[in-house]
């Protein structure tokens, strides 16, 4: 069984499409990046999913109708929206009773021994921590709950760099393994990229691409041309082309290594120059094509 | 306290562990299965799906987090409680020698409606902010990651208005009017007086049953539509909460009189709010008044009033529920 299975998900605010039939399928066990800009309809889909807002289309989120059975759905669901939704009144050992008192799945002396490794006094309140450490308290509340889908609302949103790394790193460490799930959303693309097993780009409320990262590395190859070969390249019709520190960088979509080793430097290409190079120019026409 | 329900949530290793694949997964460290437990419907249809802890320790919990937020509504009665106490014991001590047995039925008196004056602002003001203020600072976001239904979220909420707060205010009354008693008595004591006087010559037992059953029968049951009706408002509204809970009423007694030139609407209005028939066999808890009997109770059950406020309310909550279901941060 699929952990989120959507079929011609639909959503609309007023005349604005926000999802504009949406099919997706995420197995166990991996880790989905949904990338796109403002607006695009990340935060629409993940509602839905969520059994936060109501769709049209078809979903079903380990089985259940989010919809209809959110309170059902959060026994194995576990989610951050972003930093803030945790209340200043609350103090560190409230938020621990509470969770213990209303989620099964919770893992209190999980919880404690995550929040051992911070400076997080229990009597604490939100109001008097800074937004690292309030994340700190989330994320050990949300990882000492075994849930099957763990899903992240641009999570380090406001974040200084030492805590998005943290966080990313905690997750991985000790809490991502085969049986979850992890779908996840942010505007640092190149700070997940790393840790994505699949991605997702989403445009003006449609999937525009999506690939595991296996296929994309497999496909996808950034060339920074030597300067004599940048006619040779051209003629293969990269998927974009851009300018940096005076040398070219092409991207190209299924072309084999060797031959494009032969044009230059052969990397990797980031996530967000991909997505540049597929939303920005939905025609296929090589970009950049001026210099 | 968290183990009420017979649930051991702070197990630690859970048997079994995870990827077992379509098994259920259950963190109950004691017995694999507990029989009772809400949720086992649905484990049939979908395996995997965990169970639900039992309802009655969500509420306790979902309570206890009301509690933790709104300090206020447990502070605010006790300052009106110390000064009562306060000011009470002032007036014994200047209060010429013998005078205590005529001043105490009427300072009881002040001291539970004055309570009983706090507890209807407090809940007023409680029920305003409790499906408002969550949506403000975002931590709804919070609560609904949680396994807890807005049904649930809502009843929690109701349960604070009608039964702890009437509850609470019955206790603080209570105490607060025995250190009335026993300050007024240490004066008489101290005058050469008999202090056991007091509490044989005011019927305090039957008094304070009375004001227990005035306190459920009017201030929670009676009054419910009233907190339904501002929980309604709370889970709808925007912005500014009290107004959209008292305009829309305004409105309608002012179109009700100028186009209709009737005020049933004001009249079912000040019914409710006055206490109406409910009031007449629970009265307000005075010192004179007769413990309430058998018979008191089936009057007051046979109120229809009683029945079609709690029918409104009980729709009111319903609203409520599905309207926090749609709504979002503001």
């Amino acid at each position: 069984m699929a952990v989120i299975e959507a079929r011609g998900l639909r959503k609309s605010f007023g005349a604005t499409r926000a999802l504009d039939g949406i099919d997706l399928r995420v197995e166990e066990g991996r880790i989905l990046g949904l990338i796109g800009p403002n607006g695009a309809g990340k935060s629409t889909a993940i509602n839905a999913i969520l059994g936060l807002t109501p769709y049209h289309g078809e979903l079903r989120v380990l089985g259940c109708d989010p919809w209809s059975a959110r309170d059902r759905l959060m026994l194995d669901v576990a989610f951050i929206a972003d930093v803030a939704v945790l209340p200043r009144w609350l103090r560190v050992s409230q938020a621990l009773d509470y969770v213990a008192g209303v989620h099964p799945r919770f893992d209190r002396a999980k919880a404690e021994r995550l929040l051992a490794k911070t400076s997080l006094g229990r009597n604490s309140r939100v109001r008097e921590l800074s937004k690292g450490m309030v994340t700190q308290l989330h994320l050990a509340l949300v990882m000492a709950i075994d849930a099957r889908l763990l899903v992240l609302d641009e999570p380090t949103l406001g974040l200084d760099i030492l805590y998005r790394k943290q966080f990313y790193d905690a997750l991985l460490n000790d809490y991502f393994d085969r049986g979850r799930t992890i779908v996840v959303t942010t505007h640092q693309v190149e700070e997940i990229q790393n840790v994505l097993t699949d991605f997702m780009f989403i445009h003006q409320g449609r999937i525009v691409l999506a690939s595991s990262m296996e296929e994309f590395e497999a496909r996808y190859a950034e060339v920074t041309v030597h300067p004599e070969r940048l006619p040779a390249a051209r003629a293969l019709q990269p998927l974009s082309e851009r300018q940096a520190f005076g040398r070219s960088t092409l991207l190209f979509h299924g072309l084999p290594r060797e031959q494009l080793a032969e044009l230059g430097e052969v990397h990797t290409p980031g996530l967000a120059d991909l997505f540049v190079a597929t939303v920005g120019n939905p025609a296929g026409v090589p970009q950049g094509a001026r210099a | 306290m968290t183990n009420s329900s017979g649930t051991n949530l702070d197990g630690g290793s859970r048997p079994g562990g995870r990827g077992a694949g379509t098994e259920p997964r259950n963190t109950t460290a004691g017995p694999a299965d507990v029989p009772d437990t809400p949720g086992d419907s649905h484990d049939g249809g979908s395996p995997a799906v965990a169970r639900a802890l039992p309802a009655r320790q969500v509420l306790y919990w979902s309570v206890r987090r009301e509690l933790w937020e709104h300090r206020w509504l447990y502070i605010a009665p006790l300052v009106v409680a110390g000064v009562i106490v306060l000011g009470s014991a002032a007036g014994a001590i200047r209060a010429p020698a013998g005078a205590a047995l005529l001043i105490m039925p009427g300072a009881l008196n002040f001291a539970a409606g004055a309570l009983m004056a706090t507890y209807a602002i407090v809940a007023v003001i409680y029920c305003l902010e409790a499906l408002y203020g969550e949506r403000r600072d975002r931590s709804i976001l919070l609560w609904k990651s949680l396994p807890v239904s807005d049904i649930g979220a809502v009843l929690a909420k109701a349960f604070v208005a009608l039964l702890a707060l009437p509850l609470l205010t019955f206790a603080l009354t209570v105490v607060t009017q025995a250190v009335m008693l026993l300050t007024a008595g240490a004066v008489l004591a101290a005058t050469g007086m008999d202090a056991g006087a007091l509490w044989t010559h005011l019927p305090v037992l039957p008094m304070w049953l009375a004001l227990l059953c005035h306190l459920i029968a009017v201030h929670s049951l009676y009054f419910a539509p009233v907190y339904g009706w501002l929980l309604l408002v709370s889970a709808w509204a925007r912005r500014a909460p009290f107004l959209w809970a008292t305009l829309p009423v305004a409105a309608v007694l002012i179109v009700e009189k100028l186009v209709l030139r009737t005020s049933v609407f004001a009249a079912m209005l000040e019914d409710r709010m006055a206490g109406g028939r409910a009031a007449i066999p629970f009265p307000m808890g005075n010192v004179l008044a007769r413990a309430p009997t058998l018979a008191s109770v089936e009057r007051f059950l046979a109120t229809p009033g009683l029945w079609i406020g709690l029918a409104i309310f009980a729709a009111f909550l319903a609203g409520a529920a599905r309207l926090r279901r749609y709504q979002g941060p503001i």
